[in-house]
């Protein structure tokens, strides 16, 4: 900040009681200022700490899993083989929803930054975050009473006409599959990637726009041209945010997924996800088991940490804002 | 190459041009053809899909399917004969367009639906508002489904642990987030420890929802002995997911303060921090409200942590460090997949539904809340 402040130096030794705001403490110009700013000092330290702590706890509790004899493990080939499958499983039902999500949210952000009245487009906006506000549980519920009992004719239409595609072997009479439970993850991650797209493409140069008009463009050749180069990174970017969103969604997997081990049939019972293995095993477990589904958290953190990581850096390299949330 | 000239672009001469009102720069010559034979074919499409689906027997959604595409090459040929391949193709983006946020909304309608209509029967009936599930088992919900007996049961140990639990958070995560962000805006002058912290902050939103509820887990088993699980683990779960969203919000409100109200209150001798207390917190104080808001929103539906950190109680529980509290997201989740009696599911889907619903328009209402916060309360000087 432009101003100096009195005590600029940082009082980093100082300890961080709550901060004290009452006015008398004016009078005395130095204690004031130590405890405010020891107090801020403080908080943006305890994040550290608190980040250090998630790392450390989890990689403590799951130590006793990453040095046990390989047969105790579940599936009694060792961690690794036991939770490679869940990764796999993790990632394909993202991939999915990723790839169901972002053509429909960039046309979401393409009708509110240029197609809608704009007017229009805040309230659209609003009902999309409404979209985000949904408690993960309520989407689960949805998808296992409304959404898998629906989908059960298009998997069976699947089976008959694709079945020879590894994807569509054998449909499910259910609709708990992990198709059903992708389609509902990407309904979940749209209002992300629309947030992110849709203000890249409000920050798209004016000039550019009105140069492509100029030339003769139709309104699409001019979004072609000046808006989709212009916002690609914000997209990719949002979509990878999405994509650490949908990785880390546990309820609507736990809810509507029909577990199993990993198949390639994708619109049958079968897979699971780190979160929602974590979530239908946790409250039954104990000792090694616990061990067991810490770790697979651990392995779900740092997963989505790396993909957080490459969304941050490819959306802050175009421009900077806080589309992110 | 993408933007060509009129005579190369178009296979068709465009009749002469008109000489509308020149309503800016999008009345050029590539577009002759007026919106009339769009709508002319929209009715069309639509008028095909109603009778495919009333008539035709087909099923709502293929109707609207058929009809879309129907739409869509309608308006390529009919938009191709008229003013050519680019103005066709600039109509058939727009029709996708459009039909992008139509798809969007059908799941957010759709998904309303059932929630309120689930929901309404059981969700403001007294009893489920102010029983607990204490004592209730499978063999009343067999009563209710075979002899008509009334429903018993209800979510108000969940409601009020929802409360207990979310408060404790904001209590934890406010002032945390809060004095990040000052030190991020107000003391670090942008030192390499605030690049540091910011990055974290990133890093902190990203974490899922389940591995904050396991560090809680972890963090009691290590303070308190394995498996300990309170309503404090699950308040801490919640405050690590909400800790980031506060200092993001708070951040950008703090830096919209405009810089002229710190220089001249230390210009008048006020200390740095009775500037940041009295001049700049209150300048900003409709925003971090409605920042904080929305944090609340976004915690307040959280099952994964609360699942693992605080566990299941079916009776009241007010103390938040002794045993599991329940809340309305994770009872929720109990009732619709693991019914009291799994032969008469019908009960229990009810209250899950309920709470749903309530848990719903909790959400809604601090949606609102923090719009109406920022908006009545917006400082005059903001922007």
């Amino acid at each position: 900040m432009s101003t100096t402040p009195p005590s600029a130096r940082t009082p980093a030794a100082v300890p961080a009681p709550a901060p004290d705001r009452s006015p008398r403490r004016g009078q005395v110009r130095r204690p004031g200022d130590l405890v405010f700013s020891g107090a801020s000092l403080a908080s943006g330290l305890l994040i550290m700490a608190i980040l250090a702590g998630v790392a450390t706890f989890l990689l403590v509790q799951s130590l006793p899993v990453l040095t046990a004899d390989p047969g105790e493990v579940t599936g009694e080939a060792g961690f690794a083989a036991y939770v490679l499958p869940l990764i796999v499983g993790t990632v394909l039902a993202s991939v999915l929803a990723m790839a169901m999500a972002t053509p429909v949210a960039v046309g979401i952000a393409l009708f509110v930054s240029h197609y809608a009245p704009r007017r229009l487009g805040a309230s659209i906006g609003f009902v999309i975050d409404l979209l985000a506000a949904v408690p993960s549980v309520v989407f689960g519920m949805w998808g296992w009473q409304v959404l898998a009992p629906r989908l059960v004719p298009a998997f069976a239409w699947l089976e008959a006409n694709l079945g020879w595609v590894p994807l569509f072997a054998e449909g499910s009479n259910t609709g708990r599959t992990i198709a059903t439970a992708s389609l509902v993850l990407a309904v979940m991650i749209l209002p992300i990637i629309t947030a992110v797209s849709r203000e890249v493409f409000l920050q798209t140069p004016r000039l550019h726009e009105e140069a492509a008009l100029a030339l003769g463009a139709t309104k699409w050749e001019m979004i072609r041209t000046a808006v989709l180069p212009f916002g690609k990174p914000g997209v990719i970017g949002g979509t990878m945010l999405g994509l650490g969103r949908a990785l880390g969604e546990t309820m609507a997997v736990a809810i509507i997924l029909s577990t199993g081990g990993f198949t390639w049939n994708i619109i049958g019972p079968g897979n699971s996800t780190i979160p929602a293995e974590i979530a239908l095993n946790f409250p039954e477990a104990a000792g090694l088991r616990l061990s067991e589904l810490i770790a697979a958290g651990l392995v779900l953190f740092v997963i989505t940490l790396v993909v957080n990581l490459v969304a941050r850096y490819i959306v802050e390299k175009r421009s900077e804002f806080s589309g992110a949330n | 190459m993408a933007i060509q000239t009129q005579h190369t672009g178009s296979d068709v001469t465009p009749p002469p041009r008109k000489r509308g009102p020149m309503e800016g720069i999008e009345l050029s010559t590539v577009r002759p053809a007026g919106d009339r034979i769009g709508y002319a074919v929209l009715l069309g499409a639509l008028a095909l899909a109603a009778t495919l689906w009333l008539a035709g027997g087909l099923n709502v959604v293929l109707a609207a399917v058929v009809g879309f595409l129907v739409y869509l090459a309608g308006v390529y040929t009919a938009y191709r004969v008229v003013g050519g391949r680019r103005v066709a193709t600039d109509h058939v983006m727009r029709g996708l367009v459009y039909g992008a946020f139509i798809l969007a909304v059908l799941p957010l309608v759709s998904l309303l639906w059932t929630v309120v209509g689930q929901g309404i029967p059981r969700a403001f009936h007294p009893d489920f508002l102010l029983q607990t599930m204490n004592g209730v088992t499978g063999v009343q919900d067999e009563a209710t489904m075979q002899e008509g007996a009334p429903m018993v049961g209800g979510a108000y140990h969940a409601v009020v642990g929802t409360l207990v639990i979310t408060g404790i958070a904001t209590v934890l995560s406010v002032p945390i987030g809060l004095f990040t962000a000052i030190y991020l805006v107000e003391y670090s002058n942008k030192n390499a420890l605030s690049h540091v912290i910011r990055f974290l902050v990133d890093v902190m939103t990203g974490i899922p929802s389940i591995v904050a509820g396991l560090f809680a887990f972890a963090l009691w088993a290590m303070v308190f002995g394995i498996g300990t699980k309170d309503a404090l683990a699950g308040a801490v779960a919640l405050s690590v997911l909400m800790i980031p969203t506060v200092v993001r919000s708070s951040e950008e409100m703090l830096r919209i303060v405009p810089n002229d109200l710190r220089e001249a209150s230390l210009a008048l001798g006020v200390p740095k921090w009775r500037t940041v207390a009295k001049v700049v917190l209150p300048t900003a104080a409709s925003g971090l409200a409605s920042g904080v808001t929305l944090a609340i929103a976004r915690v307040i539906g959280e099952t994964a942590p609360l699942l693992v950190a605080v566990g299941y109680a079916r009776g009241l529980n007010l103390n938040p460090v002794e045993g599991p509290m329940n809340s309305l997201a994770v009872y929720a989740y109990y009732m619709f997949t693991r019914p009291l009696n799994p032969g008469f599911r019908d009960p229990s889907l009810e209250r899950a539904w309920a709470a749903a619903l309530l848990l719903v328009l909790l959400v809604v209402a601090l949606n609102l809340t923090a719009r109406l916060i920022a908006k009545l309360f917006a400082p005059k000087t903001g922007r």
